[in-house]
């Protein structure tokens, strides 16, 4: 089985993933498995084929730009893992 | 209580006044009580509420006229845990959502509420609806109810064994690459995947977006034509739901087949088909013909493909979609040095394999470089996939194949190995990529140990009634939805 570009700690990486040691040989293992096996789509001649991005093409599926009941604070707030004065807590993030 | 009864027959008695809701729902919450911890099916049961909205059902129907005319009045209907019920846990079988409640309901929730449901009891899935046989789940492995050592499939296991096993009146559930019919197959119920866009997706937890829809899961085909009628319609909140009439899906049930033209796809009719399942399938087709339809073999070339496809599209799908899962605002936050250690940890923490291998090559086939060679080379042959149906369905008006290959495989035999597992979706992936709807009911079984086989029919995009008719007609010649494991 000849090597795949592929290199799962750069994917995970991008991806927000950490993974253990283990995770990343035996994912890494499998992902490449399923890579070789999708290779086959590059036998197909699809140069004038268009994409199906999407089964049933709506188009400019839009509505009035109008305010419309939501989410109170509290419902919006339910399930924070951390939470203070109304508003979501999270790590600084600007020094 | 007959725990086998079809919704119809309960709903039946409960408006002639032979049966209270309390008594229906108590007699299920019995069932549950004594079979469901071997079994799994549910991963959450709010008993309280559940008679609670009996003891209502039973008030309406005594004092309000117009109550009888909800469809679905005091039967209760378990719903797959990625579906959100306002005030009811959504983990979606994952430790990322372990303790998240819903704010609000989905609409198919909504719309089961207007018609009068009871909602009773959270079913086990595959962790976010990745998986073909609910070991993915985070929380237990939902066992087959014909043969515990059997999956019940998967994603919507729990939904398929909830409905199997007696444990409620009908059950909702997903399906992106079979998660509906594959479990159905297994279980030895109907399960119904309605065209993509009949039925909304709001409130559903996503997973792939020009894939997933939501359907019923039921013990004959009239039920699932019954739930369908609630459930389908277009919805403003879901930008993707088709703004098409529904019909009365219930109307057509009854009429003769004959003349109806019946393709048999050869891609589907491999050498590798279990014995059992060709033979159970091949007196299915004899059955069409004697009910008057003509049989037509037709042809979807691309149809080796589809798997290929699909693993790209899906995938990716799902690595946009579970980017939401970070911590910040729901989800068990796992603390870092800065936030991008946080996301990663909290990731890592919360995500199942199956969900983060899927995340990875999701994530991988997007990325700059190699988007041209797999996701948009991907999208080419989903038309491919396409054009193959539309060129079937100009000759034929339903076409028949068997679900799955096999029966239901045995509970570890393919979970180590991710491939082997995804090779099982083979006929019910293209309905998905293609959109139009596709129903699994039961047709026979294997013997040794004595499991379900399904038959798979599929419809032209927005026929479910010519769909729900065709399997009808060949249900009531036949008593397979009559034979329960127990």
């Amino acid at each position: 089985m000849s090597k795949t570009d592929f290199d799962i700690h750069y994917v995970a990486r991008l991806a927000r993933l950490e993974l253990g040691q283990e995770e990343e040989e035996t994912f890494g293992r499998q992902i490449e498995q399923i890579i070789h096996y999708v290779e086959q789509l590059q036998q197909l001649d699809v140069d004038q084929v268009e994409p199906t991005a999407h089964p049933v093409p709506l188009t400019n599926v839009t509505r009035p730009d109008e305010i419309r009941d939501s989410l109170t604070n509290e419902e919006a707030l339910m399930n924070a893992p951390a939470k203070g004065n109304g508003l979501f807590m999270v790590p600084k993030i600007v020094e | 209580m007959d725990c086998s009864q079809s919704l119809n027959s309960l709903r039946k008695q409960l408006l002639d006044g032979e049966i209270t809701s309390k008594e229906v729902v108590s007699g299920f919450i019995d069932r549950i009580e004594s079979v469901d911890s071997n079994l799994n099916a549910l991963i959450h049961l709010d008993k309280e509420s559940a008679q609670q909205q009996a003891q209502s059902a039973d008030e309406a129907l005594a004092s309000d006229p117009e109550a009888k005319n909800k469809s679905l009045i005091g039967l209760p209907i378990v719903v797959k845990d990625n579906i959100a019920e306002r005030g009811q846990p959504l983990t979606c079988a994952s430790r990322m959502l372990s303790s998240f409640v819903a704010p609000y309901d989905s609409t198919v929730v909504s719309r089961l509420k207007s018609a009068g449901a009871v909602l009773m009891g959270r079913a086990n899935l595959d962790e976010f609806a990745m998986g073909s046989s609910t070991e993915n789940s985070a929380r237990a492995i939902t066992r087959n109810p014909w043969d515990a050592e059997h999956i019940p499939g998967g994603s919507s296991g729990g939904s398929a064994a909830a409905v199997s096993a007696g444990l409620c009146a009908a059950a909702i559930g997903s399906d992106t690459g079979g998660s509906i019919r594959q479990p159905a197959s297994f279980c030895g119920c109907v399960g119904l995947k309605p065209s993509y866009g009949r039925v909304s997706r709001f409130g559903l937890t996503a997973f792939a977006s020009s894939l997933d829809q939501i359907g019923p899961l039921t013990r004959d085909v009239r039920d699932a034509a019954t739930v369908l009628n609630v459930i389908a319609g277009h919805d403003n909140r879901d930008s993707t739901s088709v703004p098409k009439d529904t019909e009365d899906y219930t109307a057509s049930l009854g009429q003769d087949i004959k003349g109806l033209k019946v393709g048999l796809p050869k891609e589907y009719f491999i050498e590798g088909l279990d014995p059992a399942v060709k033979a159970s399938v091949d007196a299915a087709v004899s059955k069409f013909e004697e009910l008057g339809a003509e049989i037509v073999e037709v042809s979807l070339p691309h149809t080796e493909y589809a798997i290929a496809t699909y693993y790209i599209i899906c995938t990716a799908e799902a690595s946009a979609n579970l980017a939401r899962f970070d911590g910040i605002r729901y989800g068990s936050r796992v603390d870092g040095k800065d936030p991008v250690e946080l996301y990663a940890k909290t990731r890592g923490a919360g995500f199942g394999s199956e969900v983060k291998r899927r995340i990875i090559l999701g994530t991988y086939v997007l990325s700059s470089g190699y988007y041209d060679a797999y996701y948009l080379r991907a999208q080419k042959v989903r038309t491919l996939i396409r054009q193959d149906f539309q060129q079937a369905f100009e000759k034929v008006d339903v076409l028949l194949t068997p679900t799955v290959a096999a029966p239901a495989f045995k509970v570890g035999e393919k979970s180590t190995d991710p491939l082997q597992m995804y090779l099982t979706d083979i006929f019910t992936i293209s309905a998905n990529l293609v959109g139009n709807c596709g129903l699994s009911l039961p047709c026979g079984f294997s013997e040794n140990p004595k499991l379900p086989i399904g038959l798979q029919l599929m419809g032209r995009p927005f026929e479910e009634t010519n769909l729900l008719k065709a399997a009808y007609a060949y249900e009531q010649s036949t008593e397979w939805h009559k034979t329960f494991p127990f």
